[in-house]
């Protein structure tokens, strides 16, 4: 029997754009890549709950509550979907779990920025939210299998959590004078921490082109913040409201907005731990962790003790 | 061990009759609540009617790497196809 050569099986897979899948030989780089995003990713959905989690009990009515809630749930359901994926490439949901616990992975910048008003919620709801769905879309096609379905049963559930932020953002923006200039407050805070979010520029992102070449990510960051602020900076302006960027300003012959550069330093910052919020986003996941043991604990228990009694 | 239980696969079955698909996994102690679990993370918005739940390694996966001699559909075999054989002029419905 010939030999089969699983580099270029991997690489021939790859130029077809067909998924590699887990049982797939895959070089151990492309592996560490893809756990290290996936993970990443998976944090970020779990660690996303927090800052919102902050305002379910004082949401300004009922219906809000609700809907709240509910984005919630799904981001946690979006964090184990991708814990899941993640799981597939041979490392255990402790290890995962224990990576993040000890700051060895990281997660979105965006989630260590505190959520002041309620304002906050529409505007993480539709920045934020928007930032990632930017990202999510893309991440449908990535040729890892597992994580390319996870991000479609994701993006399908995403565009809720955009559209509930922006109903939020309409509202105060059309409000009394007071909540008009709350939306405007929580606009000002969130525009630029959103736009890192994609990340550093090309020149400067030390994974960026590797991941495109392992068509792990199908477009740079640089791309998708142009798109995203081509897309969103009509939407804001609908509103009556305006960003707080002086350099921004629609380019005719480039059809696409001008817009100013985010503090890296300040992004830099963040991302190695010194954010307004990085000590008690972490300690909150990790207490909630810890007190969580008895009930995995009595789970444990209590399927033993079923097991026992149909012997 | 785990202390949140071991890896069970999910299959979710969009509508009865149609087959059921893989769509990811959770984690359990038991079958039960794997079963509950799945529901929860897989089946919150209409996704199926039914859920199947396996203990991920019940699943026995064939390898990438057998995928030419594995799966040769054995293409020479043409008799294997209705299209090998012919049938008279005017005979319809077969």
């Amino acid at each position: 029997m010939e030999n089969i050569n699983f580099e270029d099986n991997f690489e021939s897979k790859l130029s077809r754009n067909e998924n590699i899948e887990p049982k797939d030989w895959m070089p151990e780089d492309y592996r560490k890549a893809n756990i290290r995003q996936i993970s990443q990713h998976a944090h970020s959905e779990i660690i996303g709950m927090l800052p919102e989690g902050n305002w379910i009990t004082r949401a300004p009515s009922l219906r809000r509550k609700m809907v709240l809630l509910a984005k919630v749930q799904d981001e946690a359901g979006h964090g184990l979907y991708l814990y899941s994926a993640c799981e597939t490439l041979g490392i255990s949901r402790e290890e995962i779990l224990d990576q993040l616990y000890t700051g060895k992975a990281k997660y979105s910048s965006i989630f260590n920025y505190p959520t002041l008003t309620w304002a906050d919620m529409g505007a993480i709801g539709w920045l934020v939210d928007g930032a990632a769905i930017m990202n999510q879309v893309m991440l449908q096609r990535t040729s890892y299998g597992p994580y390319a379905r996870a991000m479609v049963r994701i993006c399908k559930e995403e565009s809720f959590h955009q559209r509930q932020g922006y109903e939020i953002m309409c509202t105060l923006a059309k409000g009394s004078p007071a909540q008009k200039e709350m939306a405007q407050d929580a606009l000002n805070r969130w525009w630029w921490p959103t736009l890192m979010m994609f990340g550093p520029p090309d020149k400067e992102s030390i994974h960026t082109a590797q991941a495109v070449k392992w068509k792990i990510k199908r477009e740079t960051n640089d791309q998708l913040r142009q798109r995203f602020v081509n897309q969103t900076v009509p939407q804001g302006e609908m509103i009556g409201l305006t960003f707080p960027d002086e350099k921004l300003k629609w380019n005719e012959s480039k059809k696409n907005y001008d817009f100013g550069e985010p503090n890296w330093e300040e992004f830099q910052n963040v991302i190695h731990g010194n954010g307004p919020c990085n000590k008690e986003r972490l300690s909150t996941r990790v207490t909630a962790h810890k007190e969580g043991k008895w009930v995995r604990e009595a789970l444990e228990a209590y399927a033993n003790k079923k097991k026992k009694v149909a012997a | 061990m785990s202390d949140q239980g071991i890896v069970w696969e999910v299959f979710v079955q969009k509508k009865p009759g149609q087959p059921f698909v893989h769509c990811g996994n959770v984690h359990a102690h038991d079958a039960e609540l794997a079963l509950q679990n799945a529901r929860d993370l897989y089946a919150r918005r209409n996704e199926g009617t039914a859920l199947w739940v396996v203990p991920a390694k019940y699943i026995v996966a064939s390898s990438p790497e057998d995928v030419g001699p594995f799966f040769d559909p054995a293409n020479e075999k043409i008799y294997r196809h209705p299209t090998f054989y012919t049938v008279p002029e005017g005979i319809s419905h077969m």
